[in-house]
């Protein structure tokens, strides 16, 4: 690694060194910029007017929507990592991925308890079993919490990385699957609003730009988050390697 | 083609002789066919609704049971270093573990599945197509469940972990079956969810040797 140039982002942060020395930065970067992003979108979105139909509940969605993007976006993140530490059995790869899961797993729990407290107010009930989207959220979460299950459960750590990147690719090809099977049921959700929906379906600019502000939010707390826990996965294995040089083995 | 036949043999041998074999699983769908409706209510119009998905689950269930021997005792005692040596491809040797593995347990609960679903009160008419859902489910039950049994190799609490891996891939297999049943059930159009599940199965059947053979060459390492 290291000799030729990078020719991408990928080629870029591969190489540890330069991973290291720009997440150090760019962490607290976006952790700031997260907060910038929170108060900004939040103010919006507390003072915007309560819908006609949904009155002050609407507020929910600005904290409910970007959870389920992230979620979903996180298990992306999650199956790239995962790809490319099987095929290029890249250490940095298999950091980013075992530091991807509880991320997007606290997305979605975030998703589920902000649903179901919406839910009760507008449908009356804190879940709906004979729903599509919010059971294969659920099932999503399962997925999350089988490949942390998995990679806890192997001592050996190179073979729990593997084994646990195997499940995750798995999942990436179940998921669209879970996602119409469930569909077959009725659907109480409301559909899409925001992208690619129909222009009469589409959200007012007065929620649709605190919603996207909060969108951008979580995207960089995410970021930020990801690339600390990635930073302190990299620690984690210098210190152990340490450890067994200096207890001679 | 003779390797195929001998390992076949084998696997049938284990999967029918070890711990009860087809026994063990039927004595276990009887158990948790015969717990459900205790604990869901026994007024025979309210069984009679849920009769056909109390069936159909507890497929499911059941087979999970042997699946964390499936790869772990031969990996425990060599013999799994052996079948990666041997002529056989290791994808193959997969597929015939689990082809074994529903030839003793998935086919035998699938024909059990009709006297579970005609005691709980189901209309007899939806019978067949149990039959038919049991034994496709069941060939993609084994082989996912096979997954979750690879790729669990070398860890420790084997059986819980396989559970939790496996019952999330089992989601899209017990829809397509519950919603053929209560289709055929309520009266309606239920070819669809006969196709999907089919469908699905071939996949899997397809799919997971592929997967299995990677996670036991990564258990082998």
């Amino acid at each position: 690694m290291g000799v030729r140039d990078p020719h991408s982002v990928f080629d870029f942060l591969a190489n540890p060194e330069r991973f290291m020395a720009f997440s150090r930065w760019a962490a607290p970067l976006l952790g700031l910029l997260a907060i910038a992003l929170a108060a900004g979108g939040l103010t919006l979105g507390l003072t915007a007017p309560g819908d006609y139909q949904q009155s002050d509940t609407v507020q929910i969605m600005f904290i409910h929507v970007p959870a389920a993007w992230l979620g979903l976006f996180a298990y992306l993140c999650l199956g790239i990592s995962s790809f490319l530490a099987l095929v290029f059995r890249h250490v940095l790869a298999d950091a980013a991925a075992k530091a991807a899961a509880p991320l997007g797993a606290a997305f979605t729990a975030l998703a589920l308890i902000t649903g179901s407290l919406w839910g009760r107010p507008m449908w009356g009930a804190w879940w709906v079993w004979g729903d599509a989207r919010l059971t294969s959220v659920l099932i999503l979460f399962l997925f999350y919490l089988g490949y942390m299950a998995l990679r806890g459960a192997i001592e050996d750590e190179t073979k729990a990385g593997r084994a646990a990147a195997i499940l995750a690719l798995v999942g990436l090809i179940n998921l669209p699957i879970v996602h119409y099977s469930v569909v077959w049921w009725n659907s109480l959700h409301q559909g899409a609003s925001t992208f690619g929906a129909e222009p009469q379906n589409r959200l007012p600019a007065v929620y649709l730009i605190p919603l996207l502000l909060m969108g951008l939010c979580y995207m960089a707390a995410f970021g930020s988050l990801w690339l600390v826990r990635i930073r302190a996965e990299v620690w984690r294995r210098r210190a152990r390697a340490l450890a067994l040089r200096a207890s001679g083995a | 083609m003779r390797g195929f036949g001998v390992l076949l043999r084998r696997e049938l041998a284990l999967a029918w002789g070890q711990g009860g074999g087809p026994l063990l699983a039927l004595a276990f769908y009887a158990c948790v066919v015969t717990l459900l409706p205790l604990a869901a209510g026994r007024a025979p119009e309210r069984l009679a609704l849920i009769a056909p998905g109390i069936a159909w689950l507890a497929l499911a269930l059941a087979a999970l049971l042997s699946l964390e021997r499936l790869f772990e005792r031969d990996f425990e005692d060599g013999a799994l270093d052996l079948l990666a040596l041997g002529p056989l491809p290791l994808e193959l040797t997969a597929f015939v573990k689990c082809l074994a593995q529903w030839l003793a347990t998935g086919a035998p609960l699938a024909l059990a599945a009709p006297i579970a679903a005609l005691a709980l009160g189901a209309p007899s008419r939806i019978l067949p197509l149990l039959v038919l859902c049991g034994l496709a489910g069941g060939l993609a039950f084994a082989f996912l469940g096979g997954l979750g049994a690879a790729l669990a190799l070398g860890s420790r609490r084997g059986g819980l972990l396989v559970a939790v891996i496996v019952l999330p891939l089992f989601v899209p297999p017990v829809i397509f079956g519950a919603g053929a049943l209560d289709a055929l059930a309520a009266g309606l159009p239920w070819t669809g969810g006969l196709w999907l599940l089919l469908a699905y199965a071939a996949a899997a059947v397809a799919l997971c040797p592929l997967v299995m053979a990677a996670a036991c060459r990564n258990a082998l390492d």
